[in-house]
């Protein structure tokens, strides 16, 4: 009961959260709705017993891509208006694409619910009795999964080389700490003794 | 553990070049710009390694299916890493004609041909996905490599956008296909597609396939290629138009072939109707360019077509040629794109078809380098391309697809035109003006002379050996 009315009370959230993310006028307020539809999700991911995956929603979308959005809304100088121009001219379009969309993941899920992905060898890790699904996924992330995880973290390598090759420059002429020189520097380099005569002083010239 | 250590021995060609790219990219950070000539010869020494590994290692299964070891992925590898290596040589000369040398070019390079191996031996749909971004990502970069030049970021921008666009179709296509599976492994799908065919596993199977065409630059989805093409470095674009179209290729059949061979009647549709559309679009775009980097853009796109042929036939006799014209059409590329890095008037480089005039004067050798590599391009027996679009019609027509290879036949005479008229503009125009062409650049020169003299008097002994190669590669993929 509880848990029924905690669904529906998620899944409208997240429905109509993402609705006013298409539709908000603000873009400032369609990443705050976003977030909100990605807390919405992160709810219903709770209620199937998978808390792991909504922890992840949480730290990896709220966290860090609802910030980015909101950084490159508030900073860029975007013309989001101009941006809105033919938003009523491809609505009949979009709403296709959306109704194709839909009715594609019905029929997945009516094949998965007759026991697609549920009949297969492999079926999703569920939580026993003497791990959470947190251990589950460790378990399994370094063991049967090693070569995709360490194959993702040479793509997110070569995404970090890729970032560096287009934007780093080295300037000649700027300069730099370098704490060899400054450490062997000696006093002959750096001051120069002048003897200078009893009442008589220096002109400026003379010390350059 | 004594699973993970046969694992590691089977994958020992990705971890060579993975753990290799590490160190050489340890090595020049700390030793700097200077150091990319040794970095570069690195690279290709080790991509040479990675080879022979691949070679004459051990064949078989790991990592739970997800790896594939079979003659099939072990062709594609060899063929991917030699292209890679002779993209390195191309690419060194030029950053350094240019002023822009950097040790991380052969370095990503490197780590994109780690990527397009995994292609070429995956065995499951995370590391069909995985090996396609790996690669990718490190093409973006490449193509925007020569970050001052306004059309090279364009080029850039442009390839990221969409190849992010088909990425996710790819994914929606391969979420799809789980969703109807239940299995990430193409041998558990070909089960499943046995069992219960049904049309949403096909649907998932469209939309991946509209994913892989984008790689291979086939059209409807060949949008980026011209631009890319155009705007990137040369030698970036040689590497383009050979290591990893010949990556995805090997990729669209496994993931057809083998994973969907009972939906061959279904998906082979799909495969034609790519083929016929990059036929029209490549001969008949390809009629007004002017640039000729553009021109080879809408070749690609023609002989994407042809290969596909192959794979709709989906015999064991289509794989076997789709592999043997890949192969003879990489070497034809490597020399197209080798002539034009060898030559450049006052430091800037010949880009357009009416620059050509003049050439036979002024270099000789070259010129009749390129009219080889032309008449080969146009298919004119006993040439390189000839033999190609042989193979390809015949397992095309063995498997009763003969209409569509007659398609192929009036393209291959329409995009005749372009090629003759590289050939006529080199040998019967005559310079408008005096025309001093700059000094070659060794390495681009000796490629081009290699590339031709394989495309005409080598190819006969080449294939002697090329057709049991490939052969061996295709023998037990297939259908019917």
């Amino acid at each position: 009961m509880l848990q029924g009315i905690a669904f529906y009370l998620l899944a409208t959230v997240a429905v109509v959260s993402g609705l006013l993310v298409v539709t908000a006028r603000n873009p400032v307020h369609s990443v705050l709705w976003l977030i909100l539809s990605f807390f919405s999700a992160a709810g219903l991911f709770v209620l199937l017993g998978a808390e792991f995956l909504a922890m992840l929603l949480v730290v990896v979308y709220v966290g860090a891509v609802a910030v980015l959005f909101l950084f490159v809304v508030m900073m860029l100088d975007v013309d989001f208006v101009r941006l809105r121009e033919g938003y009523a001219r491809y609505l009949p379009l979009a709403g296709i694409v959306a109704g194709v969309l839909l009715a594609e993941m019905i029929m997945v899920s009516i094949t998965v619910v007759q026991g697609g992905a549920a009949k297969a060898a492999i079926g999703p890790v569920v939580a026993t009795a003497d791990a959470t699904n947190i251990e589950a996924i460790g378990r399994v992330l370094y063991t049967d999964y090693v070569y995709f995880f360490q194959a993702a973290g040479i793509v997110l390598l070569i995404a970090m080389i890729g970032a560096i090759v287009l934007t780093l420059r080295h300037r000649p002429g700027v300069r730099r700490q370098d704490l060899a020189v400054q450490a062997n520097r000696e006093r002959a380099k750096a001051v120069e003794v002048k003897s200078v005569s009893t009442g008589q002083g220096v002109t400026p010239e003379e010390l350059l | 553990m004594t699973d993970l250590s046969s694992a590691l021995q089977l994958a020992a060609p990705e971890l060579t070049l993975a753990v290799g790219g590490l160190v050489l990219l340890m090595l020049g950070a700390f030793t700097g710009e200077k150091s990319t000539r040794l970095i570069s010869g690195l690279s290709i020494l080790l991509l040479a390694a990675a080879s022979v590994l691949a070679a004459v290692g051990p064949l078989g299964t790991a990592f739970n299916g997800a790896y594939v070891a079979d003659p099939l992925a072990v062709y594609g590898k060899v063929a991917i890493f030699l292209s890679a290596a002779v993209a390195i040589v191309l690419g060194d000369g030029w950053i350094h004609r240019n002023g822009i040398a950097k040790f991380e070019y052969p370095v990503l390079i490197v780590l994109a041909s780690v990527g397009m191996s995994m292609m070429a031996s995956s065995g499951d749909l995370i590391s069909l996905y995985i090996g396609i971004e790996m690669h990718s990502l490190a093409l973006y970069v490449l193509a925007a490599y020569h970050r001052d030049n306004l059309k090279a970021s364009e080029a850039g921008l442009k390839y990221f956008v969409l190849g992010a666009l088909s990425s996710g179709l790819l994914l929606y296509g391969a979420s799809l296909i789980y969703g109807f599976a239940g299995s990430m492994r193409f041998v558990d799908i070909a089960a499943f597609a046995t069992a219960n065919p049904g049309p949403g596993l096909i649907f998932g199977l469209v939309f991946l396939i509209c994913g892989l065409a984008f790689k291979v630059s086939a059209a409807p989805f060949h949008m980026w290629t011209p631009d890319v093409y155009e705007g990137a470095p040369t030698p970036v674009v040689a590497l383009f138009a050979t290591a990893p179209k010949i990556a995805a290729m090997v990729l669209i059949i496994r993931v057809l072939v083998e994973g969907f061979g009972v939906a061959h009647g279904q998906w082979a549709q799909v495969i034609i109707l790519i083929s016929l559309i990059s036929f029209a679009v490549g001969s008949f775009g390809g009629l007004m360019q002017k640039d000729i980097q553009r021109l080879l853009a809408y070749s690609s796109i023609i002989n994407i077509g042809y290969a596909l042929l192959g794979v709709a036939a989906g015999t064991e006799a289509g794989v076997q040629a789709t592999l043997m014209f890949m192969t003879l059409y990489a070497i034809d590329q490597f020399g197209f794109f080798a002539v034009l890095l060898s030559l450049s008037r006052n430091g800037r480089p010949i880009r357009k078809i009416s620059d050509l005039a003049g050439l036979k004067k002024d270099r000789p050798l070259l010129a009749v380098a390129l009219t080889i590599l032309s008449l080969s391009a146009v298919g004119i027996p006993p040439m390189s391309g000839f033999w190609g679009k042989f193979f390809v019609f015949g397992a095309a027509a063995d498997a009763g697809y003969w209409m569509a290879g007659a398609a192929g036949l009036v393209a291959s005479v329409v995009a005749g035109f372009y090629y003759l008229r590289i050939i006529k503009v080199m040998w019967f125009d005559a310079a408008e003006t005096e025309v001093v062409t700059d000094k070659s650049p060794l390495e681009a020169k000796w490629i081009a002379l290699v590339a031709a003299a394989f495309c005409f008097p080598l190819v006969i002994v080449a294939l002697t050996w090329l057709e049991p190669l490939t052969r061996a590669a295709a023998s037990g993929v297939g259908v019917g």
